[in-house]
């Protein structure tokens, strides 16, 4: 079988480079930088730098997208695919756990498939064997593994060109999301928020793969913030950073959202505001020094990580034009900020909330009454997954909404007892969700600058997908169900969908093959590919 | 941090989850592998398990423990990797429990195996007479019999502990599982359909009428879709059997176990 495969690379190969002469062509930053000049690529996770997950083209629109239909399918070998494919020239770059392989755009053929073996004595913490997808730099594929690599390919061959270890994966750490590539290095966060890890973001130098600065996520002795945490608790605190975060290449700051505390359900074990966790943290992208954090929920004890991916955005605000940045957070209110200082601007909740009468003037949430786990259980809304977890939302600058994915579930929380333990589950308590009818899910449309509502699409279960917007006035996502469908982006209205057969839990992209537009997403272990 | 799939999470997660020994680091090559810890073994699934499994294993939303044989493991081996990966859609998987901690659950939850089956009032035989007398064929398919309406009864003894049998068969509508939903659906002609769902999303739901005939709709395509959540067309057979009819039914549907 993969002799057949290796044959049918090759031959792929030969015939992609022949009618193709743009195939393999290299990505200096400034094509990322300037994504929105090249609508036909998809150069990194959320399309361009500022996490906006929108395509600018409109081949597929509100009034063709009926016709939407299977191109082809690719199947991986790995169950539940959560990547969000990178699109260079006609060709997709997927990941799955310590894999990548290049897939030619028109066949869906494996070009070149890359693995390295997991070891067998890797143990996930908190979530599954997977990886959300790579980034690009120069001649380079990025790739981030669940044993603690961060491994550079050669675009043209999959060949390794450098590996950095990043982590230690005997002492609870990973590594899930896709790397973000800046101007000459290559950033990523870290997976373990459920093992006591104590968490960091690293960048590296994308040519070498020498270690170019790290934050931690917990202050050390010494360092402003470490006084948010009391005794030994900071160097089990979690703060992971799972989850791929934006930049301003104008301002020159990285923006990354930071997990959990640990343990995660039982905050007496770590009195204080446990700073940076569940929070979004800017950079300076030269040194790594913080420049500006914002805590969305202090001393959490629900795991509702900050790890998401920031939108970045201008808008007016009190007649002045301002550069922000949005997300709507696990916590479930949606936050909007000055992403040159950190200032609270607004905020709402964006799904049902029970534990917080709601936010003061500086953003800091209002505690509600019983809103902490307890021995017997405590009831509260969202669950531990939250209104929305790490799979991407939109932004659209015409319409100028954000969809987001939400999830409107609560769960009975609970607190107990833990001891930590080098690479072992480090929780303090748990949840009991409400049964699959009392939950379910929806697309829903914020205005970027208030968070106010502007419609929502209900879905049968709350959903594990992320969100594409297209200037053809669409906005498409999956359901758990194996939905993936089409929305229009202005007002809901569902226009198209296509059951896929595999529970959706990836990000979609569109891209053009042969100056068509395409959208992807990957279904369980198939990664379909449509279009006109 | 994230986990993966929400059915994952449905567990109460307790201190013992944090207790054992992590995969990565083995036993020393010169101590013998410990035995499972039985007490150990018996907190975890008493956080975890009995929720659906019963406190004593005896079955509740999920299927009794006490038997020689499970269904989906066959051995110690496959018990401890159905506890590790779940039963997918019905089972959620335990992740995060490390290897020594499956272990003790495994082999308390083997342990319900050993318990002596259940004496329960009532005969058998008679209760096959009931059951016939019912008319319960009508919707349940025991042994190959019967109409395809309601859930298949042939392994039912096996999968539901015997309070349970009874206060299904006294009062159907306050035991209705949770994957179980009565539904009435009226097409944009004005034609009403009643029956159980077998599948839905967030476009499309698939029924099943009385008569065992599959419908399967578009949301946008009916006028109404009503879920019934506390219903069931199944009578509450409380009122209608006396103590000692219900007794054998119930050791009838007991004795049900599917293959052997």
């Amino acid at each position: 079988m993969r002799r057949v495969h290796q044959w049918n690379a090759t031959f792929s190969l030969a015939l992609f480079l022949f009618f193709c002469s743009a195939a393999f062509a290299q990505v200096p930053f400034e094509r990322i930088a300037n994504a929105d000049k090249e609508p036909g690529n998809w150069l990194t996770y959320s399309r361009n730098l500022q996490g906006h997950r929108f395509s600018s083209l409109t081949e597929i629109n509100t009034q063709n997208v009926s016709g939407l239909k299977v191109k082809w399918a690719f199947q991986s070998p790995y169950s539940r695919l959560e990547v969000s494919p990178i699109v260079i020239d006609g060709i997709l770059y997927v990941t799955g756990p310590n894999s990548a392989a290049a897939l030619d755009g028109r066949s869906g053929r494996p070009l070149w498939i890359w693995k390295r073996p997991i070891p067998s004595d890797y143990h996930s913490i908190g979530f599954g064997h997977s990886n959300r997808g790579a980034a690009v730099l120069d001649d380079k594929l990025f790739v981030a593994t669940l044993d603690g690599y961060l491994v550079a390919l050669d675009l043209k061959s999959g060949a390794e060109r450098w590996s950095a270890k990043v982590l230690d994966y005997k002492t609870g750490y990973s590594m899930t999301m896709a790397p973000l590539a800046i101007d000459g290095k290559v950033v990523v966060g870290v997976s373990g928020g459920e093992a006591g890890i104590r968490g960091f973001i690293d960048a590296y130098d994308a040519k070498t793969g020498a270690q170019a600065w790290r934050f931690w996520t917990i202050p050390g002795p010494g360092e402003p913030g470490h006084e948010t945490w009391s005794g030994d608790a900071w160097k089990t605190g979690g703060g992971a950073t799972w989850v791929t975060g934006a930049y301003d290449p104008e301002l020159k700051l990285v923006y990354w959202g930071v997990g959990n505390p640990g343990p995660d359900w039982n905050g007496d074990m770590r009195p204080g505001d446990n700073l940076y966790t569940c929070s979004f943290v800017a950079l300076d992208a030269g040194t790594g020094k913080l420049r500006w954090y914002f805590q969305f929920s202090p001393h959490d004890t629900h795991d509702w990580d900050a790890t998401h991916v920031p939108m970045l955005f201008d808008a007016q605000i009190g007649g002045a034009k301002r550069k922000l940045i949005g997300v709507a957070n696990r916590n479930a209110f949606y936050y909007v900020l000055d992403r040159t200082t950190g200032e609270f601007i607004a905020g709402k909740p964006y799904a049902k909330q029970t534990w917080a009468k709601g936010l003061d003037a500086k953003g800091r949430p209002i505690p509600a009454a019983n809103n902490e786990p307890s021995k017997e259980g405590n009831l509260i809304w969202p669950n531990l997954n939250g209104a929305t977890v790490w799979f991407s939302p939109s932004y659209d600058p015409q319409t100028r909404f954000v969809y987001v994915a939400t999830r409107e579930i609560g769960a009975r929380y609970f607190k107990r007892d833990t001891a930590y333990k080098v690479g072992t589950f480090f929780p303090g308590g748990g949840e009991d969700e409400l049964p699959p009818d009392d939950a379910w899910g929806a697309i829903k449309a914020l205005k970027a600058e208030t968070g106010e509502l502007r419609w929502e699409f209900k879905l049968h279960s709350p959903p594990w997908a992320g969100v594409l917007s297209t200037a053809g006035g669409l906005v498409f996502s999956g359901s758990d169900e194996g939905n993936f469908y089409a929305l229009d982006a202005r007002t809901g209205k569902p226009l198209w969908d296509f059951q896929t057969g595999g529970a959706i839990g990836a990000n979609p992209v569109s891209f053009t093959i042969d100056g068509h537009q395409c959208i992807a997403i990957a279904a369980d272990r198939v990664l379909y590919v449509f279009g006109l | 941090m994230r986990v993966l799939a929400a059915t994952m999470l449905s567990l109460i997660l307790s201190v013992v989850a944090a207790r054992g020994a992590p995969q990565q680091s083995p036993p020393a090559p010169s101590s013998p592998p410990a035995a499972p810890d039985v007490a150990a073994g018996k907190l975890i699934f008493e956080g975890h398990c009995a929720l659906c499994h019963g406190i004593d294993g005896g079955g509740g939303r999920g299927p009794s423990l006490r038997r020689p044989k499970l269904a989906h493991a066959a051995d110690d081996e496959a018990l401890k990797s159905v506890i590790e990966n779940g039963i997918q859609p019905d089972m959620p998987p335990a992740w995060y429990l490390s290897p020594e901690e499956i272990a003790n659950v495994a082999a308390y939850a083997r342990s319900f195996g050993n318990v002596p089956p259940e004496v329960l009032p009532g005969d058998p035989a008679r209760g096959k007479a009931v059951y016939v007398r019912s008319g319960c064929s009508a919707c349940h398919i025991l042994a190959g019999e019967g109409s395809g309406y309601g859930p298949e009864l042939t392994d039912v003894g096996a999968r539901r502990g015997s309070s349970r049998l009874r206060e299904t068969l006294q009062n159907a509508s306050k035991t209705i599982p949770e994957d179980f939903l009565f539904v009435e659906a009226i097409t944009s002609s004005g034609q009403t359909i009643r029956g159980i769902r077998l599948n839905e999303d967030t476009f499309s739901i698939q029924l099943k009428d009385q008569q065992g005939r599959f419908h399967s709709f578009r949301k946008s395509d009916l006028r109404t879709l009503k879920k019934l959540r506390s219903e069931t067309p199944m009578p509450a057979y409380g009122s209608v059997l006396s103590a000692s009819e219900l007794d054998d039914l119930i050791n009838f549907l007991a004795s049900q176990r599917g293959k052997p």
